[in-house]
């Protein structure tokens, strides 16, 4: 209970990092619920995450997981509020804005100097996870099989995860 | 669009809440553009294509997820503050009851070697899911090989000087802002 204040500034720090999307906010996600409180170990932060890519709706809704390890119903809730409220508002107050700024000559500017930001820090994430995540060659070798069926093809991602699973039992249940 | 933030009355906030309700219960997979789309603009019409196009540049460059950020503007847009609440709470509520559900299991079951080895292989896929996703926003946002640089910044910034991401936010974007400034010359022709 006593971790509630700092799972709210941390969550709520870490949701205005997700310029592009929730893997901008990776890097420092790991940093501050591992390294500094640690809340969880980096393997279970990088299970929860990938969990989260297969569960329904917005891609990081395993925050709410974060904040039930550390303070149950109460810390599923600050978090999941700390992490959506403050985008949400700034979110609702720079649309309006938005729409009155058209004329606006550095509108276009932001938007189009803001892209390649947004893909640098995806992209940034995605290393992140990547050394966390891939221990072995046979991780290497299914990371690197799944993206080129996902550029390839039209497949369906939740498909292969669970086929990651499948065949994470038979590749790393040996051990 | 002119300007107008054209209010529809006629839908109601309990409509807005089934409506980005589905979208977060049945978008798997990670692509929820599409459910929001195909639901929104395609059997809704509750908005139309061109605002729909907009409101998405808009959410990819504010902080904020993709989706969430849509479901506030959406909502804010056919019902002010109370329809964004509804939407984004909405969307956020099924996977959220389901990630919760699944850390209270994941705190007792994590160790057993059967869950590790397919957690381990969950973990594998989700590292070529995103770094597909990544690849394919790239490939439709960035249209100059100018822009690659400030990618690269990024990704040097975070991965090698490991340098906090708000620092590496607030510095490349201001860079890359001011390298696509407006520029006089390109200002419509005026009488000098």
């Amino acid at each position: 209970m006593t971790q509630i204040p700092a799972l709210i500034w941390v969550f709520a720090y870490l949701s205005l990092l997700t310029v592009g999307g929730g893997l901008a906010a990776f890097p420092e996600l790991k940093y501050l619920t591992v390294d500094v409180y640690h809340w969880l170990t980096s393997t279970q932060l990088i299970h929860l995450y990938s969990l989260g890519q297969v569960a329904p709706g917005p891609n990081m809704m395993m925050v709410a997981a974060v904040g039930e390890r550390v303070a149950g119903v109460v810390g599923a809730l600050a978090v999941v509020i700390a992490f959506f409220g403050p985008t949400g508002l700034v979110t609702l107050a720079t649309g309006r804005l938005w729409r009155r700024l058209e004329g606006w000559r550095w509108r276009e500017s932001i938007q189009r100097g803001l892209a390649p930001v947004a893909v640098g820090l995806l992209l940034a994430g995605s290393i992140s996870l990547a050394r966390g995540a891939l221990t072995s060659w046979t991780g290497i070798a299914v990371a690197a099989a799944v993206f080129a069926l996902l550029i390839s093809t039209r497949i369906n991602p939740a498909f292969l995860v669970l086929c990651g699973a499948v065949a994470g039992l038979f590749v790393f249940g040996g051990r | 669009m002119s300007d107008t933030v054209t209010r529809r009355a006629d839908v109601t906030l309990g409509e807005i809440f089934l409506a980005f309700l589905l979208i977060g219960a049945t978008s798997f997979g990670g692509g929820v553009m599409a459910y929001l789309r195909q639901s929104l603009v395609d059997k809704r019409r509750w908005i139309d294509d061109s605002t729909f196009v907009q409101m998405v540049a808009m959410s990819q460059s504010l902080p904020g997820l993709n989706s969430t950020n849509m479901a506030v503007l959406v909502g804010d847009h056919l019902r002010g503050t109370a329809g964004a609440a509804a939407a984004i709470s909405a969307i956020c509520l099924p996977g959220g009851l389901i990630m919760f559900a699944i850390g209270m299991v994941h705190s007792e079951h994590a160790a057993r070697p059967g869950v590790t080895a397919m957690l381990h292989g969950v973990a594998a896929t989700a590292v070529g899911l995103v770094m597909a996703v990544a690849v394919q926003i790239g490939r439709k946002v960035l249209t100059r090989v100018d822009d690659l640089v400030f990618v690269a910044l990024a990704v040097i910034g975070v991965n090698l000087l490991h340098l906090p991401v708000l620092v590496v936010l607030v510095v490349v974007a201001a860079l890359a802002i001011w390298w696509h400034r407006p520029r006089t010359e390109s200002s419509p022709p005026q009488a000098k």
